[in-house]
């Protein structure tokens, strides 16, 4: 057996210089073939609005079969809510204030946010599934074959209905959590019921909180579609590369909706009133 | 030649630099006529028909669609020259979302301006040609392997092609649905006068229904012919594959170092 020859001095940091250089360069291809798919996919968006039926159909598969867990969470988030916030304002002796903690809470942050997170769950795993399925199938090499592009046939309707669903369903949430705090707030923990809609009603701004709030969810209604549509186009078409790819959809959603997060809250709200 | 609907012109092809699935194949693919692309699983002859299809762009040489050569990279080239194909996928590759009627009614709806009236006819007659007309309202869940087949068959006559491609029509299917199969291609064939193109290791099938075949063996075509001259071929490589011998020319084992030496056994 023969031993290796020794490694010149400083090879382990040109080695570590190497691998950093090629993560780098991975990583940058990846986001040259992100935009350049988000290109596509734009370009390919006319014929989703010149047909708007395969749009509807998947409004339906991805929006209202969401609902449900939409609903049910708002209204648990909405419970929470309300008793966390009577907890803590009634400290200062401002109970009374519940309702408009609840109502911005959700319509600025929590509806926005949690739609986003459970819509990646949710509908984004089904799309990025499903379009990887296609895949692995040949549905979309025999599309390609029978001179039908599948961007504009199977993504493009479903990118256009998952950005029109977003911010109906945070509305969903937002409205259905808003009930929640007034079941623990007013029924249960007798709040006066005019002071709760009364403070909502002063002080939720519609352009600054309800508005914002909706900008916010079509943001991440874009990026959410975006990331799900992507990982199953771009999925290995094997039941481990879908699986992969189904995986990659929550985490990249999860995180892109956090920081999109930040950084548009960081713009909305960071000016005094 | 004027009758030559498909003209393979000096083609070499490899999915990665260094490992080439075709070596300077040339094939020409008759109007009108069945022509069988046969070989041993792996062999690159579906990767022929996908380079034919413009899948894929060759490395070297070219491919003549009926006159015209064909540029992978021309994408609008691409849609006029696919509109005048139909291809069977190996497995059906049906819209698993459609009911039967809806896949084939896809391609009429997609390429053609017909109203849905006239779409259902087509539709009605393209599955009573595959013996499937009482089958249009069921979801693809609930048709068979081969069954499968044939609707994927009436997809992809939908809109009456000049060319029909027809990757491994029979693999996986119980005889009685081949013997289907290989009736309905023939006879579809000579009632569009289409040109069909069928890749296939299944010899006795093909034997039945095509006019010419060629045969590939590690991405080289090594005979072509009528059937009756390639049965009886003196090639070795042309017997073996015909026979079905399990060693001759294409080796059983992958290449490796000899099994004593791997064992670390002396002889």
């Amino acid at each position: 057996m023969s031993t290796p020859p020794p490694r010149p001095a400083g090879a382990a940091l040109l080695d570590l210089v190497a691998r950093v250089g090629a993560w780098s360069i991975d990583n940058l291809r990846g986001l040259g073939h992100n935009a350049f798919f988000m290109v596509e996919l734009l370009r390919a968006l006319p014929a989703a609005f010149g047909r708007f039926h395969l749009v509807v159909v998947q409004l339906y598969a991805i929006g209202v079969r969401s609902m449900v867990i939409i609903a049910a969470s708002g209204l648990t988030v909405g419970f929470v809510l309300g008793l966390q916030g009577y907890y803590t304002l009634s400290r200062f002796g401002a109970a009374e204030s519940l309702g408009l903690l609840v109502a911005l809470s959700l319509v600025r942050e929590l509806g926005p946010v949690v739609t986003a997170l459970l819509f990646a769950g949710r509908a984004g795993t089904s799309l990025t599934a499903e379009i990887g399925l296609m895949k692995a199938g040949e549905q979309l090499a025999a599309m390609e074959l029978m001179a039908v592009d599948p961007r504009r046939r199977v993504l493009a309707p479903r990118f256009v209905a998952g950005v029109i669903a977003m911010p109906l369903l945070a509305a969903i949430f937002s409205a259905v959590g808003i009930f929640g705090g007034y079941v623990v707030g007013v029924l249960m923990l007798g709040i006066d019921v005019g002071q709760f809609w009364g403070q909502m009603q002063e002080g939720v701004d519609v352009w600054r909180d309800v508005g914002n709030g909706i900008v916010k969810s079509m943001v991440f209604g874009v990026a959410c579609t975006f990331v799900a549509l992507y990982q199953g186009y771009e999925s290995q078409a094997t039941p481990e590369g879908v699986a992969r790819a189904t995986t990659r959809t929550v985490v990249i959603s999860s995180l892109a909706v956090l920081l999109l997060d930040f950084v548009l809250t960081a713009m909305m709200f960071s000016t005094p009133r | 030649m004027a009758d030559d609907f498909i003209h393979v012109d000096d083609v070499s092809f490899g999915y990665e630099a260094g490992r080439p699935i075709l070596s300077e194949v040339s094939a020409r693919f008759q109007r009108g006529k069945v022509t069988a692309i046969m070989g041993g699983s792996g062999c690159g002859k579906t990767t022929l028909l996908r380079l034919i299809a413009g899948a894929y762009a060759a490395d070297r040489g070219r491919i003549v669609f009926d006159g015209e050569v064909v540029d992978a990279r021309d994408k609008a080239q691409l849609f006029r020259l696919r509109r005048r194909l139909g291809m069977l996928f190996q497995f059906g590759a049906l819209f698993t979302d459609l009911s039967v009627f809806d896949n084939v009614a896809f391609p009429l709806r997609e390429q053609s301006n017909l109203p849905e009236s006239m779409i259902r006819d087509i539709v009605l007659m393209k599955l009573n040609a595959v013996g499937l007309r009482g089958a249009a309202g069921l979801r693809i869940a609930e048709v068979s392997g081969g069954m499968m087949r044939r609707i994927a068959l009436a997809r992809a006559i939908a809109l009456d092609p000049e060319l029909i491609l027809y990757d491994e029509p029979f693999a996986g299917l119980d005889p009685i649905s081949m013997g289907v199969i290989a009736n309905l291609i023939r006879r579809l064939n000579d009632a569009t006068g289409a040109t069909s193109l069928i890749v296939s290791h299944d010899v006795h099938e093909c034997f039945l229904i095509c006019d010419q075949a060629y045969l590939i063996s590690n991405g080289r075509i090594v005979a072509h012919g009528t059937p009756d001259e390639l049965r009886a071929s003196a090639e070795p490589e042309v017997r073996q594959f015909i026979n079905g011998e399990p060693d001759g020319p294409v080796r059983f084992h992958y290449p490796a170092a000899p099994i004593e030496q791997e064992l670390g056994v002396r002889r």
